[in-house]
């Protein structure tokens, strides 16, 4: 079970711009970091972050290993309708997780 | 931060007293950041203005540097940011991150966390939906970390 | 190259050991030494990293586990550990030697909940540290008052005073009598324990005091201890004596 971290307000006015945070639990391991024995641990990384607001694509990130472990994202999205806003992680070994909120716009 | 190698994760007694050893694995130089950021925006011209880089100018650890980009627009159907581009000089690789964005966002205003192996120039380019691309860039300075455990 | 550097490191502390402290609470936790933008990073509950942490402490927390299939929440009511953090190391009823908080976890998982200790540094029982230290969140350390601490905390001081390792300095060396200033680019903070569990950058993961002395006896060149030896509470027993009255900032970040 990944471990991730969302934040969003509950409710908001409709038309409001809104900040959205996601945090989550990945090693980001750069592939070129000697490890114990000297020789590359090899690289795991997170690749993609999309969110969708209702099923509709609001924002996309590509990281590379330069992004800091644990990966912390912040953007902002105006409030049209009340739903569910979904994160999801993607990357190396097939790693995929999931996470999502719901907000009420009023 | 690209873990520094041995050398550098010495006690600080050796940072202290002996000049540091310049990263040595192959990495990301400035020649490779501008071919990388060519990569991206083609032959476009790129204009400084409309981005801030909000990055803290002297880092106490390389591994999670904040940064925060901002560029002035509208977010309208027609006039909106497209994407965020970011570049570094020294890490083993000149890309950070691309976000891509569109009016829904409200605000062209991205955060994340970056690793920098070295004091560098990082470089944001925004792309605007009418085929502009605008630039800022910041130098930060990245200090070593002292009593670090080897890497065991 | 290396033994120029220690000759050299002795010199200057020789040098600046005379500038002693004030009268008044000079006293800085290692959050004031930092940068606002980590400031920043650790205050803001929805960008703390240790807060993976926590929530997954609160999960566990609530999850039954060992032979009595018991949940640390079916005997632990919510709140009741509020201040917990602030008052260990301590010597739990019916013991003659202090745990600290982490160990005092351990003693629930195998007593109560008839389960196997969870490893030092494991990501479970930093989990737990972190969700349980959290609720001392804003309170001053107060370390308990129980006379049979006094030779443990004693040995904690001493050998926080005394020199070791092959740099052959003293934890005071650093700590005491040259905090605030500059180490290879780092500020020597006052080492007081007021964030543990830490998320910590240079780890890009959560770790104990016991992981975090651990490096600074790595930085002397001395032998760190194993994880299960009592110096570290010794040591925490004192460091934390030291910090009375500071306020507790866990979860922490710390550079
Ligand atoms: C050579 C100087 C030096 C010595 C000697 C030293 N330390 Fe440290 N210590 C540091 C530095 C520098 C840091 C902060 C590291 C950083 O920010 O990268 C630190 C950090 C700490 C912290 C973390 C404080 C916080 O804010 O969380 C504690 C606790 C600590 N040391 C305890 C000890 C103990 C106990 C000893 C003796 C075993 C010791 N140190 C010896 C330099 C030293
Ligand atoms: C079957 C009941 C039981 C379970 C399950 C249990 N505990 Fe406890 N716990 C106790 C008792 C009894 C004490 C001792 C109270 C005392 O000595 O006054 C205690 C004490 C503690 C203390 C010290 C509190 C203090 O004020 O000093 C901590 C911390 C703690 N438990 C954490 C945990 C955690 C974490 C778990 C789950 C992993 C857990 N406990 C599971 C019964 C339990």
């Amino acid at each position: 079970m990944a471990n991730v971290l969302i934040n969003a307000p509950k409710t908001v006015r409709k038309g409001e711009t809104i900040e959205l945070k996601a945090l989550i639990l990945h090693p980001m391991e750069t592939g070129f970091r000697p490890g114990a024995n000297g020789q590359l641990i090899p690289r795991n990384i997170i690749e993609q972050f999309t969110a969708t607001w209702n099923g509709v694509e609001i924002f996309r990130m590509k990281m590379s290993p330069a992004v800091a472990a644990n990966p912390y994202v912040s953007f902002f999205a105006v409030a049209k309708e009340s739903g569910t806003i979904r994160f999801q992680w993607t990357g190396d070994r097939n790693f995929s997780a999931e996470g999502s909120v719901m907000v009420t716009v009023t | 931060m690209m873990q520094p190698l041995p050398t550098r994760r010495a006690f600080v007694a050796g940072s202290l007293l002996v000049t540091v050893l310049p990263f040595v694995s192959a990495g990301a130089t400035p020649d490779a950041m501008t071919a990388a950021i060519r990569d991206v925006v083609g032959e476009a011209q790129i204009r400084p203005g409309r981005v801030t880089l909000d990055i803290p100018p002297l880092v106490e650890n390389g591994n999670a540097v904040p940064v925060t980009i901002r560029v002035e627009s509208p977010m309208t159907e027609a006039d909106h940011v497209r994407a965020i581009h970011v570049f570094n000089e020294k890490n083993p690789q000149p890309h950070v991150f691309n976000a891509w964005l569109g009016p829904r966002n409200g605000k062209a205003v991205v955060a994340t966390r970056i690793k920098l192996a070295d004091a560098q120039k990082v470089v944001a380019v925004a792309e605007t939906s009418r085929g502009e691309f605008w630039s800022a860039s910041a130098d930060v300075i990245v200090t070593i970390a002292a009593c670090t455990e080897d890497v065991k | 190259m290396r033994l120029s550097a220690v000759v050299g490191l002795g010199t200057v502390f020789l040098a600046t050991l005379a500038m002693a402290q004030g009268g008044k609470d000079q006293r800085r936790s290692g959050y004031q030494d930092m940068s606002p933008a980590l400031q920043r990073m650790q205050d803001d509950d929805t960008a703390n990293p240790a807060m993976l942490y926590v929530q997954a402490g609160e999960a566990l927390w609530k999850q039954k586990a060992g032979a009595s299939n018991k949940a640390c929440v079916d005997c632990h009511d919510a709140g009741s550990m509020k201040g917990v953090a602030a008052r260990y190391p301590a010597i739990p009823s019916g013991a003659d030697k202090p745990v600290d908080l982490e160990g005092r976890i351990n003693l629930c998982r195998t007593g109560q909940q008839k389960a196997a200790p969870f490893d030092a540094e494991s990501e479970e029982l930093l989990d737990l540290a972190a969700y349980v230290a959290r609720q001392s969140r804003g309170m001053p350390i107060a370390p308990a008052d129980d006379p049979r601490l006094a030779s443990f905390r004693a040995h904690g001081e001493q050998l926080f005073k005394e020199r070791q390792g092959q740099l052959n300095l003293s934890c005071a060396n650093c700590h005491d009598d040259n905090a605030g200033k500059k180490l290879g680019g780092a500020t020597i903070p006052q080492a007081h324990p007021t964030g543990y569990p830490i998320y910590r950058l240079e780890w890009q993961a959560l770790g104990s005091l016991k992981r975090r002395l651990r490096n600074c006896l790595i930085g002397l060149r001395a032998e760190p201890y194993d994880y299960s030896s009592p110096e570290y509470v010794d040591l925490e027993l004192y460091l934390m004596d030291r910090a009375r009255g500071m306020t507790i900032d866990a979860p922490a970040v710390r550079p």
